[in-house]
């Protein structure tokens, strides 16, 4: 159901194999900045103490996060199946708002993009805007 | 009338100060034409656009997104009527250029994604907030006088 070329697999696997050892920092970084640029996805948070970037239940879940996304890479040639429990968990449990993926995704792109300048170059970023538009559309299969 | 804090004020204006503009402007429209390629089509005469490294090494391609990125100071200089400021170019891009203003959101996400890697820990969450608010005016102004 995807639409990842081999060549887009290919860039998503070799790029992520440089994200995975940084995986609290990036995801850290990326749910700080939604957090402050897209104010509205607070709602989502209320029941933390402390939303500032940082803080410890923003570290933790921004490697949770991380770790979802390395998960995907690692049955990127199946999404539906290897995401079915967390699709099912975004459905039923959390009910995040399926626009907010894309939110997070931007959010992400502009932390690799400060991170690895070098190797996030406009190949690297089409194929991950691809995969992560394609993660989010995995993540909503149970949604309805 | 759009609000700006202090801090966003200051922000936008520091961040257009320091601004290589042949370095980044070509750099936001090579990665645009690369990562939204339909956005190819208002260049149909700039010549060779068949690969990525085709882009990014096309003059044409370098001479325009250095005109593009030129043509935010004068929202930079107006920031409290960009409405007002951009009213002509708008009139210009929907009935000369006949460009999809969604195109204007991808392009703003790959100037974001750029700028973000020349100031690297100083675009902090604060700051992507300014530009992201500043681009989005922008964006919203060009789109105003399409009918």
């Amino acid at each position: 159901m995807t639409c990842l070329s081999a060549k887009d697999k290919d860039t998503v696997k070799v790029f992520w194999a440089k994200v995975a050892d940084k995986v609290e920092e990036v995801g850290s970084d990326a749910l700080s900045r939604m957090l402050a640029v897209y104010p509205q996805t607070k709602t989502y948070f209320s029941h933390w103490k402390d939303l500032s970037p940082g803080s410890a239940p923003v570290n933790k879940h921004g490697k949770t996060v991380m770790l979802g996304v390395g998960q995907a890479v690692a049955c990127i040639d199946d999404l539906n199946a290897g995401l079915l429990t967390l699709s099912e968990l975004h459905a039923f449990t959390l009910r995040v708002d399926p626009a907010n993926f894309k939110i997070l995704s931007h959010c992400l792109l502009v932390v690799l993009s400060i991170k690895f300048p070098n190797d996030f170059t406009p190949e690297v970023h089409v194929s991950l805007d691809k995969f992560l538009a394609a993660l989010s559309r995995a993540l909503s299969e149970k949604y309805r | 009338m759009v609000e700006w804090t202090d801090f966003e004020r200051a922000t936008i204006v520091d961040i257009f100060s320091k601004m290589q503009y042949e370095v980044v402007g070509p750099a936001a429209l090579a990665r645009c034409l690369v990562v939204y390629p339909w956005t190819q089509r208002y260049f149909g005469n700039f010549g060779n656009l068949y690969n990525a490294a085709a882009i990014s090494g096309n003059p044409m391609v370098a001479k325009h997104g250095t005109t593009i990125l030129h043509g935010l100071d004068r929202a930079v200089k107006n920031m409290d009527d960009i409405k007002a400021t951009y009213a002509e170019l708008s009139v210009l891009h929907s009935e000369k250029l006949h460009v999809d203003p969604d195109n204007f959101k991808l392009l703003s996400d790959c100037l974001t994604i750029v700028v973000a890697a020349q100031l690297g820990k100083d675009f902090t969450g604060e700051v992507q907030a300014a530009f992201q608010k500043f681009l989005a005016v922008v964006v919203s102004a060009l789109g105003r006088q399409y009918h």
